[in-house]
C-alpha cells in the first residue's frame, strides 16, 4: 500500500442539451424578465482600445449541416494582450461573451475588439487568438479550440508549432472578408476537422 | 491566481463519441485533441460580481412571475470545489429546467405536457466565501426525446460553472436519488465510470428540508485546479 493521494476528481460534464439558451441565454429563447440582460452580452463596453471587428460564422456537423442549437463562449485578452484582472488591462474589456447560432440559419456573431499577443509563462508569445467553448445537444463535454487571424505572424506561437499536420493550421484561422470583418467557421468532424484542444 | 491548471482526466468524462446518445455521432470530432500545458487564456477567466445577481434569481419558484410555480417544491445545495478540495469562492452558476410536468420554455419543445405560467426555468447565484450555493426550485418532471422509440430523460437539472480560469468551464446535470430512469438514460450512461455518473446524482437531504415547506438535495461539484509549483511565478 501507499498513502492516498488526497485529492478530488472533477466532476463528469454532461451534454448542455437543446435547451441550453433558457438557463444561458434566457432573452435569446423568449424568457424575458427574469434578468435585466442575457450574460455575455459584448466582451467590449464603449471606449474600449483598439481595432473593432467582426467575426461570423457557422458550426457544421459530420454531414455538412449547420448547428442551429449550438452556444459558444469566448474569452479574449484586450488590444493589448492582457487579459481582465491583469496590471493596466483595459478596463472596457470584459474579455468575455456569449452567442448562440441563429435558429434558422445557424449562423454566429461576434463583435468585439481584435486582442494583442498575449504573454505566458518562460517568455512565450501567443499570436492574436480568441478562445472558444462550443457546448450543443450532441456535444458530451464541451469542445475548447481557437479563432487565430490569417495575416498575423504565427511564426512563434507555441500551439500553432505543436500541430503536426501544416494543413491543419489552417482550421484554426479566421478569413478576412472585407474591412474589420471575419469568417470562422468550425467543422466538428470529417473532411476539414476544426484542431479542437485539451488545455 | 496563476499556476497551470491539472490536465484534464478524459477517461472520467463521458465519451464524445457514443452511438446511444444518437446526436453525438455526427458531433463528436474524429481527431485526436490537441493537449499541451495550458496558457494564460485557460488560467484567467471571466469574474461575476454579487451585483449582477437579483434578489430572485436563485428562486425558481417565483423569478418568473412573482406567482410560485406548480410542483414538489425543494431546495438545492452543495459546495464548489477544486481538485485539491479547496472551496472555489465567488463563482457564478447557473442552472436550467423544465417543469414538474417535464416541459421546458423553449420554442423546440414540442411535449403535450403543458407549460406552467409561473414558472421559466432559469437560475443562478454566485458561491459564497467557502464555495456554497443553494437556490429554490420545484422538482422537474422527466420527458420523452426522439432518441430511441421510447427515451425519457430522468428528472434532471442542467447546471453550469465557470471556476475562476476559461479552462474550468463546466455543464453538466445533477439527477435524483432513486430515479429508475438514469440506468436506462443514453445521455447519463454516455459517462461509462459507474463511480462518476453516481457522482451526479443527489441524494435527499432531510437535514437540510424543512417540514411543511421544502425537501432538499445536495449537490457538490468539483471543478479542475492548478498544479502546485514555486516555480512559474512569471505571469
Amino acid at each position: 500500500m501507499v498513502q492516498p493521494l488526497d485529492t478530488l476528481t472533477e466532476t463528469a460534464s454532461q451534454t448542455a442539451g437543446p435547451y441550453v439558451h433558457i438557463g444561458c441565454l434566457p432573452s435569446f429563447t423568449g424568457i424575458e424578465g427574469v434578468y435585466p440582460e442575457d450574460l455575455g452580452r459584448s466582451p467590449i463596453a464603449e471606449g474600449a482600445a483598439g481595432e473593432r471587428i467582426t467575426i461570423r460564422g457557422h458550426i457544421y456537423d459530420a454531414t455538412g449541416w449547420a448547428l442551429r442549437d449550438a452556444m459558444i463562449e469566448s474569452w479574449q485578452a484586450d488590444a493589448a494582450g492582457r487579459y481582465p484582472g491583469q496590471a493596466g488591462a483595459d478596463p472596457a474589456v470584459t474579455g468575455f461573451a456569449r452567442f448562440a447560432c441563429d435558429g434558422e440559419s445557424g449562423e454566429w456573431r461576434l463583435d468585439t475588439v481584435k486582442p494583442g499577443p498575449v504573454r505566458g509563462r518562460g517568455g512565450q508569445v501567443w499570436a492574436p487568438h480568441i478562445a472558444l467553448w462550443i457546448v450543443a445537444r450532441g456535444i458530451n463535454i464541451g469542445l475548447q479550440t481557437r479563432i487565430y487571424f490569417a495575416g498575423d505572424d504565427h511564426a512563434s506561437d507555441p500551439l500553432l508549432a505543436r500541430i503536426e499536420q501544416r494543413p491543419r493550421v489552417e482550421t484554426l484561422m479566421a478569413r478576412p472578408e472585407g474591412e474589420g470583418a471575419w469568417r470562422f467557421d468550425i467543422r466538428l468532424r470529417g473532411e476539414g476537422e476544426t484542431v479542437f484542444l485539451d488545455l | 491566481m496563476s499556476g497551470a491548471l491539472r490536465p484534464r482526466r478524459r477517461e472520467i468524462h463521458p465519451r464524445p463519441y457514443d452511438p446511444a446518445y444518437k446526436t453525438s455521432v455526427t458531433r463528436a470530432p474524429a481527431l485526436p485533441l490537441l493537449s499541451m500545458e495550458s496558457t494564460p487564456s485557460e488560467e484567467t477567466g471571466p469574474r461575476f460580481g454579487h451585483s449582477l445577481i437579483g434578489p430572485r434569481d436563485a428562486d425558481l419558484i417565483h423569478n418568473f412571475t412573482g406567482n410560485p410555480a406548480i410542483g414538489e417544491r425543494i431546495r438545492v445545495h452543495g459546495r464548489v470545489l477544486d481538485e485539491a478540495g479547496r472551496p472555489v469562492p465567488e463563482t457564478l452558476l447557473e442552472v436550467w429546467q423544465a417543469n414538474a410536468g417535464g416541459r421546458y420554455r423553449h420554442v423546440k419543445d414540442g411535449y403535450t405536457a403543458p407549460l406552467d405560467p409561473n414558472f421559466g426555468g432559469c437560475g443562478r447565484c454566485l458561491t459564497d466565501g467557502e464555495g456554497r450555493y443553494e437556490f429554490m426550485t420545484v422538482k422537474p418532471g422527466a420527458y420523452p426525446w426522439p432518441n430511441g422509440p421510447n427515451d425519457w430523460r430522468p428528472a434532471h437539472i442542467h447546471v453550469s460553472v465557470f471556476g475562476h480560469a476559461f479552462g474550468q468551464r463546466l455543464i453538466t446535470q445533477m439527477y435524483f436519488e432513486g430515479d429508475p430512469l438514469i440506468a436506462r438514460c443514453p445521455i447519463a450512461q454516455t459517462v461509462r465510470d459507474r463511480a462518476q455518473l453516481d457522482r451526479l446524482v443527489a441524494p435527499l437531504d432531510m437535514g437540510e428540508s424543512r417540514g411543511m415547506d421544502y425537501l432538499a438535495y445536495k449537490f457538490d461539484i468539483v471543478l479542475r485546479g492548478r498544479r502546485r509549483s514555486v516555480f512559474e511565478g512569471e505571469m
